[in-house]
């Protein structure tokens, strides 16, 4: 487009302006999958096949008879959202073959939520990136059920409050550390995984990008802020989820064929206490616990960064 | 034309779902239905069924694979038994709901604890409700029959919902018959390639299994409800079409020497042919036995079954199945329930028998008669008894 070739460096001209998730949806206020979801099908474009899980995506897009999809969706259980995937892909494979199916390239997506994936749909997840489905994967990750009203999950980080981990006399909240879900899919030797965040949105649309034109499977693992579980206003999605990055609670990468790649290094990581302030559910937090929190993930992030660092040396 | 040969029942299914020309097969194996998937994944591998085979994690994963291949417009197959099918319920129920055309035979087999791998009903009457379309085979012919008239039944624009074939566990699914297995070209005259109703399409993008509301959720479940009553019209015309072409008659209710029979015996699945054989027996000596066996299950045959058994005087409902605490077997209460608003109904004796894999003997039936009988004169009623017990 002419205004492009003006303006090339102008972000806005390098995104699709088409929304393949519509406007006027349920999602509330802030929310960081509904924005996610939107970044990731302009990258997929329309000849894309949605399979979610049930969760809030499901709920806040598809009241009958009202859906803010507009490319083919379907919606089937919680735990399957994979395995109805494997099914449309090879549906799709076979149709093709039988040339009763459009002979183009058809993006096909599981969508769904971090107890769609780490919990009750890890059977369904782990088998379909082992079968080696030619799908993308992608967890919209908040961190916690709520859906159902903010019940703990095992991505649900130590230390935040919820509903089933209430923070209490006796309790910090969430007593055990989150589910690692992008080294998981990566341990089944996947060709693509990457972590983003609807915060860096030319970071998730390249990821996507990547995903959807990777042969075989993909993972993206998406950091979702959610104002109405987090319990932060929800002016505050996009500072949050910079500040998962920018304090390295959440770091992006990629792994390629096996090599993990930094997206960013944060050499001056901001302190955890900067993300965790704006949120409700890390209000009781003591500061010794604060603390507690800042080791781990400090530690966290210095193996990453070897890792990296090794994998990269392999690479040369 | 067909060839008449000897064949594992269970390859016979295979043959009947490549004859078809299923596109995918998404299954888990589980004893006993392994040896219909083991030759469905040799057929693939060598190249006899151009299909995907997806060798799924889980019986759950099988049937939403399913889903999401007929979804796209796909043939789909699946194949399970007891645990497997129950692990599959609540995709059964999403299946139906979201009218999608999946065909599964379900080797029956009895439900654990205690853990058994031997043939009943109770893995699928637990289905009973699920919105499929339900049929009963006794031979392995009926049994290949059926799975090539499932695809068509269930793919009828006007039907457009998920059908199960039940097979016996081992006593049919690996016993070896002597059956016709029909020509490709006559299978293919008979069932055309699926044109599916709805359909994930990027040209023209519909939403699937979207939220109902208490607004629409009973109006929803309606529509469903009369689609799966009214697809007995289409099944019967299927079953009138198969036998123009292939010369074998399929009726929801099959009978045996019932007409002028004062006693009935009911009974679904294989062990008819036992039946048979004891109605031959005790009409010898005399005594006016017939048999009736449910083909139909859902959607429940409710004219045949009134018509079938008007002039008797008592029926003997054998379930291979038992409802814990409740009136008996599912069979016979449905038979209750059909009948209990005509004026003049047979006396209804209810027995389970065959459960976990216990074979049911002719003696056993000689036994159901007379204990039919006995209740008959005593008029007892709402009773059940179960057969061979050791006590």
């Amino acid at each position: 487009m002419p205004e492009e070739k003006q303006n090339p460096d102008f972000i806005p001209r390098l995104i699709s302006p088409r929304e393949f998730f519509a406007e006027g949806n349920r999602g509330c206020q802030g929310c960081g999958e509904a924005l996610a979801i939107r970044q990731f099908l302009k990258a997929a474009g329309p000849d894309t096949i949605v399979c979610s899980a049930t969760g809030c995506v499901e709920i806040i897009s598809s009241p009958y008879p009202e859906t803010a999809w507009r490319i083919p969706w379907i919606h089937v259980a919680f735990e399957n959202a994979a395995a109805v995937a494997s099914g449309v892909e090879a549906g799709i494979k076979i149709l093709k073959k039988h040339g009763r199916y459009h002979d183009r390239k058809i993006n096909v997506i599981a969508l769904a939520g971090d107890g769609g994936t780490a919990d009750i749909g890890i059977q369904a997840f782990s088998g379909a990136l082992e079968r080696r489905h030619n799908f993308t994967y992608i967890c919209t990750d908040n961190e916690a059920y709520m859906n159902t009203g903010i019940q703990r999950s095992s991505a649900t980080p130590y230390g935040a409050s919820t509903t089933t981990s209430p923070a209490g006399k006796e309790s910090i909240g969430q007593t055990t550390p989150k589910k690692d879900m992008p080294m998981i899919a990566a341990a089944h030797d996947i060709p693509y995984v990457a972590t983003c965040c609807p915060s860096y949105p030319m970071d998730l649309l390249a990821k996507a990008a990547r995903a959807f034109n990777t042969e075989g499977p993909a993972y993206l693992h998406v950091l979702s802020p959610c104002p109405t579980g987090w319990r932060h206003e929800s002016h505050l999605t996009i500072e949050i989820g910079r500040l998962a990055v920018e304090t390295g609670v959440f770091p992006l990468y990629e792994i390629i064929d096996g090599k993990l790649k930094m997206s960013v290094v944060m050499k001056k990581r901001k302190p955890v206490s900067e993300y965790i302030k704006h949120q409700g559910r890390f209000r009781h937090l003591r500061p010794d616990e604060i603390e507690e929190i800042q080791k781990n993930v400090d530690e966290k992030y210095e193996r990453l960064l070897h890792r990296a660092e090794l994998d990269q040396s392999l690479e040369n | 034309m067909g060839t008449r040969t000897g064949m594992e029942v269970s390859a016979a299914i295979s043959e009947a779902v490549k004859l078809a020309r299923a596109e995918i097969i998404a299954a888990y194996p589980i004893t006993p239905q392994t040896h219909i998937v083991e030759e469905l994944a040799r057929m693939v591998a060598d190249g006899e069924l151009y299909a995907e085979f997806i060798m799924v994690e889980s019986e759950h994963s099988a049937m939403s694979a399913c889903v999401g291949a007929a979804a796209v417009g796909a043939r789909s197959f699946t194949a399970t038994a007891a645990q497997g099918l129950a692990l599959m319920h609540e995709m059964l129920y999403i299946a139906s709901g979201l009218r999608l055309p999946i065909v599964m035979v379900v080797v029956n087999r009895a439900m654990s604890a205690p853990i058994s791998i031997w043939g009943d009903h109770s893995d699928i009457m637990a289905e009973r409700d699920s919105g499929w379309i339900q049929l009963f085979a006794e031979t392995g012919q009926e049994a290949f029959d059926l799975t090539i008239q499932a695809f068509k039944i269930a793919e009828d624009q006007r039907v457009s919902l998920p059908v199960v074939v039940n097979i016996d566990g081992f006593t049919l699914s690996h016993v070896i018959e002597p059956l016709v297995v029909e020509s490709q070209e006559d299978v293919d005259k008979f069932l055309p390639p699926f044109k599916p109703v709805i359909q994930l399409d990027p040209d023209k993008p519909i939403t699937i299994g979207a939220v109902g509301f208490p607004e629409l959720y009973t109006e929803i479940k309606k529509q469903q409800n009369v689609a799966l009553v009214e697809s007995y019209k289409v099944i019967i015309e299927v079953w009138k079409q198969f036998r123009e072409q292939f010369g074998r008659e399929y009726h929801p209710i099959e009978t045996y020497r019932s007409e002028d029979a004062e006693i009935l015996i009911h009974i679904a699945g294989s062990t008819a042919g036992t039946a048979r054989v004891a109605v031959d027996m005790l009409r010898e000596k005399g005594e006016k036995v017939g048999l009736i066996r449910t083909r139909l299950w859902r959607p429940y045959p409710f004219g045949d079954i009134r018509k079938t058994v008007a002039k008797a005087k008592a029926i003997a409902a054998v379930d291979r199945c038992l409802s814990f605490g409740g009136p008996g077997g599912p069979m016979c209460s449905e038979l209750k329930a059909a009948l209990y608003n005509l004026d003049q109904r047979p006396f209804i004796a209810g027995f389970i028998a065959g459960l976990g894999g216990r074979d049911i003997m002719i003696e056993d039936f000689f036994t159901i008669v007379e204990e039919t009988k006995r209740l008959l004169e005593e008029g007892q009623e709402d009773e059940y008894r179960m057969i061979g017990v050791r006590e």
